[in-house]
């Protein structure tokens, strides 16, 4: 048992219309617990979320704040409408802090019960503050209105296993453990810089904990940094309006026909039931987006080897609730269950993987070589126990493969790990070195921008193909998309305010297949409209596939269905049933704009922000080698034949690699103009006083630092 | 030669919706279909003929995430 270090009793907020009026904020270096004020400027312009992640963040940090000085904070949210049960996807975390990865505000979200029960507990954000002296527990029991910071001894490190002592020390009793709800990371958070966050919620059916992530931008790694081990919140007594709700009954009828059409189309539109964002596999494979051994290419033949109905078939647990918050009929978080691990500290045991999901298949799977759904279910279950980002860990070491295996970086260089693509015994050792802090893991955690410098300047590598071939933009690892045929996601990529993460947007069937939006300024309005609109579900709470992983039978007659315009009336009908407020589509968009350029300037603040900042790797936007050109010859010559009038009869490879390229840079370029001016920005990236003036956002604060760059 | 999401695409006898979908590998479940802005629904995809000059659209639903 823990020793109690503090305990400070306290009279949960009463939820009124989506807020408590509350939040949190704990110091866990002087053990200091105060209670603030959710004032109505937050509300107004930050809404929640996110937003209030942000405006906590920059109120804790100043401009030369590392991810590591004890002032940094982690600032927790979920959003006004979070954890209502009548509608799906309404439980999500939202989760930001200076990163060790980017240092810069990164903002990362979570399915998973911490975010609603922390609201339902009283608080409508939760900073975390200071380094402890010693590891500890922060517990939070909002039925009885107590906090607890207690000592962490004796406790297990990996969060399978530490989650689940958690859950049992904190419930009441068996029937009280999915009232629990466990923040942690794991043993290798405490050795490399993308250390994620997990998000446990108990499964009673399964009688496990099982998780969602937190993932990107090293989370994970600050939580050790500031020796807390774990969260805990219990809350016993959900209902559907613990919100308190402006309307219930409109809320009812949303969610009534919401989960109408979920049942009624998911089996014939994306089988987010069966398999969840894995549906997605091979089709990617099949429209070259699939990434393969670090982005080379975008489809292997061996991809059939990871289907989704070979998981489906031979792993996954069908026919069972899987939502990852009460209410969630789309129900996507699959889990493979009695899964026998055949590697590392829990070699023989059979655990419950929370997965996959697209990015680890395509990540861990295809990116990396590796065609073995067993060891791309192995690699995913030790991410996750270990709290280790699986996205920026896959990125990575396909980036390391690459080095290798193009000879910049030798067998002896990463400790004797032979990390060809494919060698995915290789992996799992490299995910344990991470584990124990010892061999090639360590340097491997430091992520892609760091080992750049590193293999330059230790082993020699030639900088520039290390430049071209590192996936990472701002120093975050990018997702798992091939995207080089789609200028539009280049952008959705890399102009991006926390680096190159799926969740502003994803264009490329809009862009490189329908052709919907061929010329620039068609390309901005979209990335100006869906990062926008995608931004709103994190100042909510909210998740982002409800949205359009499932559409209404008759949204093709609608006039703009990528949109799905049905859906986005369900969440401005949903803000305003629950808050009571009269908001449109357009003010949600403005909603959104208002944190967006906020956190821009965040960016600014930083020491980035501006257009140098938002560049990607050539790996982003072209063929970087012969053999990459190669692959799609035909496809590159076309291109040069009548986007360039050139005749690729009379060039050799080089010339052609070499004129590609420098067109679709000026092309990158000419993107980032027109998306600039879309957004109300400067030539160099910076949001106008103007804008700002417009938005309503030109805080005296926010001007100071703008002027700065005008 | 017809047209398929502005791009020219061959047009040959006995084209339906579904032959071009086949030829063009477009796999993904959730997709709409027009022919010269007629909507053609997915139970009419193997018998809807596509002439010679048609305009086709063939609209993919953003997926990812």
């Amino acid at each position: 048992m823990g020793r109690i270090l503090k305990s400070y009793e306290y009279e949960p907020g009463k939820i009124f219309r989506g807020y408590t009026g509350k939040s949190l904020y704990i110091n866990v270096g002087d053990l200091r617990i105060e209670e603030k004020e959710v004032t109505q400027l937050m509300k107004d312009k930050f809404i929640g979320g996110k937003g209030f992640d942000l405006y906590y963040l920059w109120k804790a940090v100043k401009p030369e704040t590392q991810w590591n000085d004890p002032e940094n904070e982690i600032v927790m949210s979920c959003g006004p409408l979070g954890g209502i049960t009548q509608y799906s996807g309404t439980g999500k975390t939202l989760v930001a802090a200076i990163s060790p990865m980017t240092d810069i505000p990164v903002d990362s979200n979570a399915g998973g019960y911490f975010g609603p029960l922390l609201k339902f507990s009283g608080w409508d954000a939760l900073e975390l503050q200071g380094k402890a002296e010693q590891e500890i527990v922060v517990f939070i029991d909002g039925n009885k209105g107590l906090i607890q910071i207690e000592t962490a001894e004796g406790l297990a490190e990996d969060s399978h296993i530490l989650a689940e002592e958690l859950t049992r020390k904190y419930a009441e009793d068996e029937k009280d453990m999915v009232n629990v709800s466990v923040v942690s990371a794991g043993s290798a958070a405490r050795h490399i810089l993308y250390g994620m966050l997990n998000f446990s919620f108990y499964d009673p059916r399964r009688k496990t904990v099982r998780f969602k992530q937190a993932a990107r931008g090293g989370l994970g790694t600050i939580l050790l940094d500031k020796k807390i081990k774990a969260l805990v919140v219990r809350f016993k007594g959900i209902n559907p309006n613990l919100n308190d709700v402006a309307d219930i009954g409109l809320i009812n009828k949303i969610g009534v026909k919401y989960h109408k059409e979920m049942r009624d189309l998911d089996e014939k539109q994306n089988g987010m039931r069966k398999i969840g964002t894995a549906n997605t596999i091979l089709v990617m494979n099949k429209y070259d987006l699939l990434p393969t051994r670090n982005f080379q290419t975008g489809g292997d033949p061996e991809a059939v080897k990871i289907s989704p109905q070979v998981f489906i078939e031979n792993f996954l647990t069908q026919g069972i609730h899987d939502g990852c918050w009460y209410g969630c009929t789309m129900s996507c978080a699959k889990t493979a269950d009695h899964f026998k691990l055949l590697t590392g500290p829990y070699k023989g045991e059979c655990v419950t993987v929370d997965g996959p999901e697209y990015e680890c298949v395509a990540g861990l799977g295809s990116n990396l070589g590796v065609f073995d759904p067993q060891a791309i279910l192995e690699e995913n279950f030790y991410c996750d126990t270990y709290g280790i980002d699986l996205i920026s860990f896959a990125t990575c070491i396909a980036f390391i493969m690459e080095c290798y295996q193009r000879g910049q970086i030798s067998q002896e260089d990463m400790g004797g790990l032979d990390l060809r693509f494919g060698n995915h015994e290789a992996v799992l050792e490299l995910m344990h070195q991470m584990s124990r802090g010892e061999g090639f893991g360590p340097m491997a955690g430091l992520g892609i921008r760091k080992l750049k410098k590193v293999f330059a300047e230790k082993f020699g590598a030639d900088p520039q193909l290390l430049q071209d071939i590192g996936m990472e933009s701002k120093g975050l690892e990018y997702s798992e998309y091939c995207h080089k045929e789609s200028l539009a996601q280049q952008g959705g990529f890399a102009l991006t305010n926390k680096g190159p993460q799926h969740d502003e947007a994803w264009l490329i069937f809009m862009d490189m297949v329908n052709n919907q939006i061929p010329s620039f300024e068609e390309k901005a309005e979209a990335l100006h409209y869906y990062p926008m609109f995608r931004t709103w579900f994190g100042l909510m709470g909210l998740c982002k596939l409800p949205w359009n992983d499932i559409v209404p039978a008759d949204n093709h007659l609608t006039d703009i269905p990528a949109r799905v315009p049905e859906h986005v009336q369900n969440y401005v009908d949903i803000f305003n049933g629950v808050t009571g407020m009269q908001i449109d589509k357009a003010e949600l968009i403005r909603q959104s704009e208002r944190v967006y350029n906020f956190q821009r300037v965040f960016n600014l603040r930083m020491g980035s922000g501006l257009r140098q900042h938002d560049k990607p790797p050539y790996r982003s936007m072209g063929p970087v080698s012969r053999e990459e050109y190669e692959s799609r010859q035909d496809l590159y010559d076309k291109q040069l034949r009548e986007k360039q009038g050139l005749d690729p009869e009379k060039m050799d490879l080089d010339e052609k690699i070499a004129v590609t390229r420098k067109y679709r840079e000026q092309q990158f370029e000419l993107l980032t103009d027109a998306v600039y001016k879309r957004r109300g920005w400067t030539k160099q990236g910076v949001p106008t006083l103007e804008h700002l003036a417009e938005l309503g956002m030109d805080l005296p604060e926010v001007v100071e630092v703008v002027k700065q760059y005008l | 030669m017809i047209i398929v999401n502005t791009q020219e695409h061959p047009w040959h006898e006995g084209m339906t919706v579904q032959v071009l979908l086949d030829e063009k590998g477009y796999i993904f479940r959730h997709i709409i279909v027009r022919v010269n802005g007629e909507y053609v629904a997915e139970e009419d995809w193997a018998r809807r003929m596509i002439r010679d000059g048609d305009d086709v659209v063939v609209l993919h639903l953003t997926a990812g995430g």
